[in-house]
């Protein structure tokens, strides 16, 4: 009998996503799909916490791990996918997609997203990242009589599978060159003799994962997807996939190729490089907010990059110290877009954000702290956030890449500061912003969420400890 | 005598044609779905060729779920497809430009 508590969680989100759709089927009622969505992700919140310990587990022959960064990490996917569901409600209600498709679908994302943070094989890999990028492609497509969000998803889609391909692609290569699919065996048995095979698989591995994390130069489809979607998607996939895409990076370099570390760093500061660049110079002349956040998205990437390739316990730490800041920001700058969008209006534009000041400061006041944390000023959440992973790349000795970096944040700045600009310093629209009167919940969380990021930037210090020690007890 | 890297050769010469296919193809979008399809068996030449001759059968193993999945793309892939031709009346790849900025 082989010892299935370690994917535990696993098996119990896959249950009630199955249950959702026969709900939805037997119901036709949104709220009975949304309160077992909920049920679900708090229950696997709960089975996670009990069987987390801080040693590796391994189960499925080898195929699956249950480590003590992947329990961090499912426990941000299950809290960020909980706020994201209630911030959607209202939106998905006024739109007619608050059925039970749009909740399964969300929930076998995350069960896509949990299988590929605790893969410890290529297949496992594969068909977790494949079981999260098929649901977000119908997710993305499920508003049929908008022409943006179905020609979006077929963006998504094509250059998705492309992705795929190459990942793949790359994943025979080393296959080949190693014998092995296990991640530890090839870490193992990489083979340095044959050196053009290795940097071949390599490429083929950094450009799909470049890709799906959205990382220059394979940045394309970000700002059309962002853009097209409907908004409640866009926040759903601007934040909680994130999480499972800085898991894929670690476990894929640093479980499966670590010995080739110094190939991938050098792949890996092109495409950050190129990312700051691309990501925070588009993001200036952009006019929708769902595109503009789409290009920060790309320098957030490069950031997370960076974080990575400095190929050193601390620098991990601080990628994955990003990566959950980022995840918290990006959920309360496109919650809000979601929360004052209304049946028939989306405020999407940075021009719809006008005087937002003089008729709801509150709510401009948590947009502005996004905004500020996103730049990176003190003493928001977003400033340790970039401060942890310059440490760790100047302690790494990239000091260049540092001094980029750097650069490239205060060009950044310049377009969070627009949004800031505009909310507080500008007229307000003849007719404001008329947010959801009956969301008391929605703005509660919202306000929960603008506190967390100015908190937790007072008080930075228990998170940063908390990935650095999941990062030792994962990697030793 | 056909050894590893003839299929290795083929491999990546179906590889490359489906990559033009996906890049070059400006006329019809039931073409790119061709050329992802090829791409995914392009790899599953790679990976069974591997798995012959190095004597281990993991390989052909990832062969059929890579088979499977690709599958479930294309039926999500065809679904897309019906939606987009529903709402656009065209699948012609020139005309998704709506997103631009």
């Amino acid at each position: 009998m082989p010892d299935l508590l370690p994917a535990l969680p696993e098996i119990f989100v896959l249950t009630l996503a199955c249950a959702v759709l026969l709900v939805e089927a037997y119901t036709k009622n949104g709220y009975w799909s949304y309160a077992l969505t909920q049920l679900t992700l708090l229950g696997a919140a709960v089975l996670t916490v009990f069987t987390t310990s801080a040693d590796t587990v391994y189960a499925f022959n080898g195929l699956f791990v249950d480590d003590l960064m992947g329990d961090v990490l499912k426990l941000m996917t299950y809290l960020a996918a909980i706020v994201s569901v209630v911030y959607s409600r209202t939106y998905l209600t006024d739109r007619g997609m608050f059925r039970g498709e749009y909740f399964a679908l969300l929930l076998f994302a995350v069960l896509g997203m949990m299988v590929m943070i605790s893969a410890a094989h290529f297949l496992s890999l594969y068909l977790g990242l494949e079981l999260l990028s098929l649901s977000l492609y119908a997710m993305v497509a499920l508003q049929r009589d908008s022409k943006v969000a179905t020609e979006a998803a077929m963006k998504y889609f094509v250059l998705g599978a492309l992705a795929s391909g190459l990942l793949l692609y790359g994943m025979s290569l080393i296959y080949g060159l190693t014998g092995s699919l296990h991640l530890a065996e090839v870490a193992a048995t990489v083979d340095f003799r044959n050196q053009t095979v290795l940097a071949f698989g390599l490429v083929f591995l950094l450009a799909g994962l470049g890709f799906k994390l959205g990382a220059a130069p394979f940045h394309m489809w970000v700002p059309d997807i962002y853009h097209g979607a409907p908004t409640a998607v866009t926040l759903f996939l601007g934040s909680v996939p994130k999480l499972a895409a800085f898991a894929f990076v670690m476990r894929l370099l640093v479980d499966g190729l670590h010995p080739a570390v110094g190939d991938w760093q050098q792949m890996l500061a092109v495409m950050a490089v190129v990312s700051l660049v691309v990501g925070n110079l588009a993001a200036i002349v952009q006019t929708n907010i769902k595109r503009m956040l789409a290009y920060s998205t790309i320098a957030h990437m490069g950031f997370l990059l960076l974080g990575v390739l400095s190929g050193s316990y601390a620098g991990y730490s601080a990628a994955m110290f990003y990566v959950v800041t980022y995840v918290l920001m990006s959920l309360g700058a496109f919650g809000m877009v979601v929360y004052l969008s209304r049946g028939g209006f989306e405020a999407e534009r940075v021009d719809d954000f006008r005087g937002l000041n003089a008729t709801h400061p509150w709510l401009a006041a948590v947009m502005a702290m996004m905004m500020l944390s996103m730049a990176g000023l003190p003493p928001f959440l977003g400033f340790y956030a970039k401060l942890t992973v310059l440490q760790a790349l100047v302690g790494a000795g990239w000091l260049w890449l540092a001094v980029v970096a750097v650069l490239m944040s205060l060009i950044g700045a310049y377009y969070y500061l627009r949004v800031v600009k505009v909310m507080y310093f500008d007229a307000p629209h003849a007719e404001p912003l008329v947010p959801a009167t009956a969301a008391g919940d929605v703005r509660a969380l919202l306000s929960l969420n603008g506190a967390a990021v100015l908190l937790l930037g007072i008080l930075p210090q228990p998170l940063i400890t908390l990935c650095a020690y999941a990062i030792q007890a994962s990697f030793r | 005598m056909i050894g590893l890297s003839h299929y290795l050769a083929l491999g990546a010469v179906l590889f490359a044609i489906s990559v033009f296919g996906i890049f070059l193809n400006r006329k019809n979008v039931i073409v790119l779905l061709m050329a992802i399809e090829l791409m995914l068996l392009a790899v599953n030449i790679n990976f069974v060729a591997f798995s012959h001759f190095l004597g281990d059968a993991a390989g052909q193993v990832f062969v059929f779920f890579i088979l499977t999945v690709a599958a479930a793309e294309s039926a999500i892939g065809l679904a897309i497809l019906v939606a987009l031709f529903r709402s656009m009346r065209t699948i012609n790849v020139d005309d998704l430009d709506q997103l631009k900025g």
